[in-house]
C-alpha cells in the first residue's frame, strides 16, 4: 500500500466520508479516526483500490461496493455473555427492580450478530418474566441482524458462551437453549419471540422510546466525543425515569455531558441509572 | 525531540516491565504506551502494581483519555489500544491482529501515523511475531527502534522478528533501557530550550 503522508490521508479520508454521507446518508465523519483508518485499509485491500479518489468513485457508482464497505466499517465481534460478572450484576442488582414491572422494553444498541440479546434472554427466562418482557436489538448492518434473526450460530465458540453463561450465574446448561446440527446451533423459537431484530443507526436515526434498559456495551469507544455526547443524549431520551444503562466494560459517563443524569449502580462494570430527567 | 514512547511485550514481558518502568526518574517527561499480552480475564492488577513500585504514575490506559508526559499507560486486557491524532487514547474490540488483543501492531501502527519521526517504538521479550510490522513501520515514518537483546530475552522470538524487518537502532540488555530512555526524553528536553529561546 503506498506510504501517504499524514495530513494527506487525514484530508482524503475526510472527502471520502463525506462523499458517503452525501451519497448513502451513512455519516462516519466522527468515529475515532485510528480504528477507521484499520477498517478503510481493510476495504482498499479487499477492493484493491488503494487510492482514497478512486475508492470513492467506485462507492458513489456501485452499490454493492458499498455494501462491502458498510460490512467493513460496522462492528461484528461480540459473543455470549461476554464478561460474565457484568451479566451476573445485572441480575442481581437490576432484575430486581425491572421485576417490579407489569412489562419491560430493552434496548440493545450496536447488536452486532445479536449474541448479547440471545444472552439477555436467556437471563430474564431464568428470572421467570420473560413473557413479560420485548428485547429491541438493533444495528445498522443488515446482514447481521439477518444472523441475529435466523439465530444461528457456529458452534464452534460454544464452549467459551457455555463458560460464559455460567460464570454469570447461569441455572441450567447453555446446551438446553439450543439445538446443534453439525458444525452449527440454533438457539430455541421461544427466546427470539420476545426479541425484535431491526435497522436503527445511533448516528442518524432518532430516539427509541420508553425503555427500562439500554445496553450498549463496546460501541462508544468507536466514536469520537461529539459523538458519544450525541449519542448518549439519545440514550436518555429513549429511558424511562430511572431507567438503567449498561455500558462496556471500558466505557464511562466520565467526561460526558449527560454524566450528572446518572448515578452509578455498579462502578466497576459501568451500569448507571437515570435520575434526572431531560429538560428539567 | 520524541513525543512519546510504545512498547510491547509478550511471554515474559512482567519481569522486564518490573525492571524498566521503575528504573524512570519522576522527571521522565515522555508519556509511555505499552500493550503486553494479557489473558482477557486479567483486571487491572498490573498496572496498580507497576504504580507502587515506580516513580512515575502507571495506569490502565482509558478511552478518550489525553496521554499525558511522563505517565505509563498499559492497554486494558481485550481491548486493542490506538492513539488519535489529537493525542488521545481510543480503544477497539476489533479482531485479534496475530492472535492478538490487544496487538503490539495495531498500537504502534496508529502511534507511528501520529508521532512520525518523534515516536520511540521498543519491542521485547516474546513468543510471537507481533510488533514487528509496527516497528518497521515506526523506522518507515523516521522513528527510533529499539529492540531487546534476543540473547539476554527470556523469550526471543518476537525481537528475533522485530530484527528481522526492519532497521533496529539500539539492541539492548533490559537493564540498559530505562537509562537510554532518560538520555533520549532529556535531549529532547534540551532541544526544546534551544528552539525556545532562538
Amino acid at each position: 500500500m503506498p506510504l501517504l503522508k499524514t495530513d494527506d490521508e487525514s484530508t482524503e479520508i475526510e472527502s471520502l466520508l463525506k462523499g458517503i454521507h452525501e451519497r448513502y446518508g451513512y455519516d462516519f465523519t466522527h468515529y475515532s479516526q485510528a480504528s477507521l483508518k484499520r477498517r478503510l485499509n481493510r476495504v482498499r485491500e479487499h477492493t484493491k483500490l488503494f487510492s482514497y479518489p478512486e475508492l470513492l468513485e467506485r462507492l458513489y457508482q456501485d452499490e454493492q461496493c458499498f455494501d462491502l464497505f458498510l460490512k467493513h466499517m460496522s462492528i461484528t465481534v461480540t459473543e455470549m455473555f461476554r464478561d460474565p460478572a457484568v451479566y451476573l450484576s445485572i441480575r442481581e442488582k437490576i432484575i430486581p427492580i425491572l421485576k417490579t414491572f407489569p412489562f419491560i422494553k430493552i434496548w440493545h444498541a450496536g447488536c452486532a450478530t445479536g449474541e448479547e440479546a440471545y444472552s439477555m434472554a436467556i437471563l430474564l427466562h431464568e428470572e421467570g418474566f420473560l413473557d413479560r418482557a420485548r428485547i429491541y436489538a438493533t444495528d445498522f448492518n443488515k446482514q447481521s441482524l439477518e444472523t441475529g434473526q435466523a439465530g444461528i450460530y457456529s458452534s464452534k465458540n460454544m464452549g467459551t458462551y457455555a463458560a460464559n453463561y455460567l460464570a454469570a450465574g447461569g441455572k441450567k446448561n447453555l446446551s438446553d437453549y439450543y439445538s446443534s446440527s453439525y458444525d452449527l446451533v440454533k438457539f430455541d423459537d421461544f427466546l427470539k419471540e420476545h426479541i425484535t431484530f431491526s435497522y436503527h443507526n445511533l448516528v442518524t436515526d432518532g430516539v427509541f422510546g420508553e425503555m427500562n434498559l439500554i445496553c450498549c456495551r463496546n460501541v462508544l469507544i468507536y466514536f469520537d466525543k461529539v459523538l458519544q455526547d450525541h449519542v448518549l443524549s439519545l440514550f436518555t431520551e429513549s429511558l424511562r425515569h430511572g431507567g438503567f444503562l449498561c455500558l462496556g466494560s471500558k466505557e464511562s459517563l466520565n467526561f460526558t455531558k449527560v454524566k450528572k443524569m446518572f448515578e452509578p449502580v455498579d462502578t466497576k462494570y459501568r451500569i448507571y441509572r437515570m435520575t434526572e430527567a431531560l429538560h428539567v | 525531540m520524541y513525543e512519546a514512547v510504545v512498547m510491547g511485550l509478550s511471554a515474559g514481558g512482567m519481569n522486564v516491565l518490573k525492571t524498566i518502568i521503575p528504573a524512570l526518574p519522576a522527571t521522565f517527561p515522555l508519556p509511555i504506551a505499552i500493550v503486553q499480552h494479557i489473558a482477557p480475564s486479567s483486571d487491572g492488577y498490573l498496572a496498580e502494581y507497576l504504580g507502587q513500585i515506580s516513580a512515575i504514575p502507571v495506569k490502565e490506559a482509558e478511552d478518550k483519555e489525553i496521554l499525558r508526559g511522563g505517565t505509563a499507560y498499559l492497554a486494558p486486557a481485550g481491548y486493542h489500544l490506538l492513539i488519535e491524532a489529537n493525542r488521545t487514547f481510543s480503544l477497539s474490540i476489533d479482531e485479534s491482529v496475530n492472535y492478538c488483543c490487544p496487538s503490539i501492531d495495531v498500537l504502534f501502527d496508529s502511534a507511528a501515523d501520529v508521532y512520525r519521526q518523534n515516536l520511540i517504538g521498543i519491542v521485547l521479550t516474546g513468543a510471537n511475531a507481533d510488533g514487528s510490522k509496527g516497528l518497521k513501520k515506526i523506522k518507515e515514518g523516521g522513528g527510533l527502534a529499539i529492540v531487546q537483546d534476543p540473547l539476554t530475552a527470556e523469550v526471543p522470538y518476537m525481537p528475533q522478528a522485530a530484527l528481522n524487518a526492519t532497521v533496529i537502532d539500539y539492541i539492548l540488555d533490559v537493564s540498559q533501557i530505562a537509562p537510554l530512555l532518560a538520555r533520549l526524553g532529556k535531549v529532547g528536553e534540551g532541544e526544546n530550550n534551544v528552539r525556545s529561546i532562538s
